[in-house]
């Protein structure tokens, strides 16, 4: 175990994770207001009509793959009736869809947000950051799977990545399950740790504001004025000050 | 029954000139910042024309409002929350800024800096979203006073509904102003629409607000909204709209557009409504019942019954007297003159309108009769076929009786007090012709012409056991690129913690100027001292009575006090 592999598959996760945790825990407390899509289609409809859903659904089917590939033991879904053959063949095949259906929606969305006008204007230096490194991720995950699963021999993560980024998560770092995994999976895999480190810090964080509640709630809402002094505390040395009780300025 | 307040509003259409100074002042107070450089809380709009942003009242293309089901329930015109939700990537009937307009400026340094030339420099319109050269061909107020509205006149979708061509030109053309803010409606599908729950109708007095803490830019409210009253701010991402100056409100004073406006035709005052009966009343099945049905929900704040069940919900005795004396009430139910903008959306809207007298008015009048006699007026709201139907589906779902009736105890009203002004008393049998005692139309023409301020806005402040609320601390300095704020946050602009909305807190800043005491209790210098009593240690002491002891920080020593023991 090298020093550079020890800091490779045992630092840079948890670094990474404290800074998406402790990142998000800080963005929602500093910065509610701030925490929104930013959404540009009042700018452009033509062009986002069919990159942002494309991106987006893409983007919903990977993380759904990487779930199950990730953090599903492979006995688990053996027991269940799923060999080897099977999961590889799905996740294969619908892997390499979802990478083509998401990599082609972000082309259009990084090719409107270069060429119109506003949504250029409108777009920040973290945008840009967040960009290369959501790109260098899913190019990176799509040409792993391409080189190594479409074209190549099959790559078994199940046994060496998976278990690893559970052990990460089990507090019981296996570095060594890294030791032999193919560049382009390494690459993967440190461009989406470094994507989740920045993650709090973009526009990003609207994904945790799928707005799952809108399916349950009632259609009109309804708030009293005294509940609504905003939805943050007040600050330390701002609590809310009343007027001076007119009892005490008055003399006996 | 369940007894709610709203604040709600009545515009007298009949005096509005259209001078958008509503427009102006709402714009300074509320949308002169970036993001918001296209938006109109408060726009006023030249009919028959397209209206802001463009042919917005089109819902089979824009699909806002609510629909009636097969079964009756009310079901979000464009679709439920699963349709809703599947579009949340991209929102198919979001207008594109170039449906309201193109914010631009001009290139205003051109005129100063450039070089001595034959030429006058001339300022260039810039594009306020490029920063490139632009042209202007397009604004909230293009067809003002029906410009151009040979042009775009026939996408004006009430037109297009009737299927009736109106004569555009200017001499032969029938034209009024249609001044706009948010209908706080009491059933609101942008509310319903929004998916984070951030928008929300306020439970005392029905003001719909969107919490920009938990606004998520996801713009369903825009689309949801059939008047495009919900605008989404493309700096920030976050949908914004009219507040019914709910600062103003809390203490007391009318909106800015209502206190600005020039004709004085706008009326603000309180309505009861029973909440239980509000989805019942919009789900109505026949289209031309909605008026009656909305107005059905409406309580009279007069009966014993809805005061005491008003008591029970927790409104305040002072707010109930405030819906007693409400000009909304009186106007809506009592004279029944005014009308709801589109009832047909179901949102149970709450600005109302009082339909303009005086297309009709001109017609007679320019035809040599005489304009104020009741029945050439009757004749003539009989026979001018064209704007009555126009005012129909606006105002009454197509229904043209209710807008018959509005405009007959107008013109009756009209002939009635020029009777009282000329021969000593009106003519009751114009007051009977259209069902009302002559008193009542007495009354309602104090109420619409005389238009005192205080009969015009009856607005209950907040609770004085609340007042603390309205007190908001934040630094004047902290708007975007000031001194405080330093500019641009990492995240885009405007994120950060957000600027408070100043509060010029009347009633408090009334109450201290003309207190007998200091604002505040310590030690008072040069500096915070406000005029009143006579702190210690600002005066040379004055003879022997002055105490020497710790009386507390006020000494007065005027008349007010004289022969008590100090």
């Amino acid at each position: 175990m090298s020093p550079i592999e020890i800091v490779l598959w045992v630092a840079v996760p948890y670094v990474s994770i404290i800074a998406f945790v402790a990142g998000h825990i800080w963005r929602y407390r500093y910065d509610k207001f701030g925490w929104t899509t930013r959404s540009s289609q009042t700018y452009e409809n033509a062009l986002l009509r069919w990159g942002s859903p494309m991106f987006h659904l893409g983007i919903l089917m990977v993380l759904a793959g990487h779930v199950v590939g990730l953090f599903i033991p492979r006995e688990w879904l053996y027991a269940i009736g799923i060999t080897e053959e099977m999961y590889h063949w799905g996740a294969t095949v619908m892997g390499s869809f979802a990478a083509v259906l998401t990599l082609a929606g972000l082309a259009i969305l990084i090719y409107r947000r270069r060429t119109v006008g506003p949504v250029f204007l409108a777009t920040t230096v973290m945008d840009k950051v967040m960009y290369v490194f959501l790109a260098l991720t899913l190019g990176f995950g799509t040409l792993a799977t391409f080189v190594h699963q479409v074209f190549g021999s099959g790559f078994h993560y199940r046994e060496t990545i998976s278990p690893w980024l559970r052990s990460i998560f089990g507090f019981q770092p296996q570095p060594e399950l890294m030791a032999n995994v193919p560049i382009l999976f390494d690459l993967h895999v440190l461009s989406a740790l470094a994507l989740f480190a920045l993650w709090p810090f973009t526009r990003l964080v609207h994904v945790f504001s799928a707005p799952v509640g809108y399916l349950f709630r009632p259609y009109v809402v309804y708030r009293s004025r005294d509940d609504v002094q905003g939805t943050r505390a007040p600050k330390r040395g701002w609590d809310p000050i009343s007027t001076p009780d007119p009892q005490r300025l008055r003399r006996p | 029954m369940k007894v709610m307040a709203q604040i709600s509003m009545v515009m007298n259409l009949d005096k509005c000139i259209g001078c958008h100074t509503c427009s102006v002042t709402c714009k300074q107070a509320w949308t002169n910042r970036t993001g918001v450089e296209y938006v109109w809380f408060n726009n006023v709009e030249t009919r028959p024309g397209v209206g802001y942003p463009r042919t917005y009242e089109d819902q089979e293309k824009w699909r806002g409002g609510w629909k009636r089901t097969k079964r009756g329930n009310l079901k979000l015109k464009d679709g439920g929350r699963l349709w809703k939700l599947a579009h949340i990537f991209s929102n198919p009937k979001l207008p594109e800024i170039h449906d309201y307009y193109e914010p631009w400026t001009y290139d205003y340094d051109m005129l100063l800096n450039a070089p001595a030339g034959d030429q006058i420099p001339v300022a260039k319109p810039r594009s306020l979203l490029t920063g490139e050269d632009t042209k202007i061909s397009w604004s909230a107020n293009w067809d003002d006073n029906l410009g151009g509205s040979l042009e775009t006149m026939q996408d004006d979708p009430i037109l297009q509904k009737m299927s009736e061509s109106v004569e555009a030109e200017f001499s032969k053309a029938f034209m009024f102003y249609l001044p706009r803010i948010c209908e706080h409606c009491l059933n609101p599908s942008c509310v319903a629409s929004c998916p984070s729950g951030a928008m929300y109708k306020r439970a005392e007095d029905g003001i719909v607000l969107v919490d920009q803490d938990q606004c998520r830019g996801w713009r369903m409210c825009v689309s949801g909204c059939p008047y495009k009253k919900v605008y989404f701010n493309h700096r920030t991402g976050k949908a914004e709209k009219c507040t019914m100056c709910y600062p103003r409100i809390e203490v007391g004073l009318p909106t800015v557009c209502a206190e600005t406006c020039v004709g004085r035709l706008r009326y603000i005052g309180l309505v009861l409504y029973d909440a239980d009966l509000v989805a019942e009343a919009a789900s109505v099945e026949d289209e031309h019942a909605l008026l009656a049905a909305q107005r059905s929900i409406l309580l009279d704040p007069n009966d014993p019954a809805v005061i005491e069940q008003a008591r029970k919900d927790g409104i305040q005795e002072d707010w109930i007297d405030a819906a007693q004396r409400s000009p909304i009430w009186k106007l809506i139910q009592q004279y029944e003159v005014a009308l709801p903008l589109h009832p047909e959306y179901r949102t149970m809207p709450m600005v109302w309108y009082i339909p303009p007298l005086s297309p009709v008015v001109d017609v007679v009048s320019g035809s040599g009769a005489d304009g104020e006699d009741a029945r050439t007026l009757f004749a003539a709201i009989e026979k001018l076929r064209i704007p009555i139907g126009y005012l129909a589906e606006m105002f009454s779902a197509g229904d043209p009786d209710p807008v018959d009736l509005a405009l007959r105890r107008m013109a009756a009203m009209r002939s009635y007090m020029r009777g009282v002004n000329l021969d000593g008393e009106g003519d009751e049998r114009i007051a009977r012709a259209v069902g009302m005692p002559g008193e009542d139309l007495q009354e309602m023409y104090r109420l619409l012409a005389i238009a005192k301020y205080e009969e015009r806005y009856v607005i209950p402040s907040a609770h004085a056991e609340q007042a603390h609320d309205l007190e908001e601390m934040g630094c004047s300095l902290d708007f975007e690129d000031g001194p405080g704020m330093g500019g641009a946050g990492p995240f885009g602009s405007s994120s950060g913690q957000s600027v408070p909305v100043a509060v010029e807190n009347f009633q408090s800043l009334e109450a201290r100027q003309t207190a007998d005491r200091p604002s505040s209790p310590g030690r008072v210098n040069l500096l915070n001292w406000d005029g009143n009593g006579t702190p210690r240690g600002l005066f040379p002491p004055k003879g022997k009575d002055v105490p020497q002891g710790d009386m507390g920080p006020v000494q007065s020593t005027g008349k007010r006090n004289k022969g008590k023991d100090v």
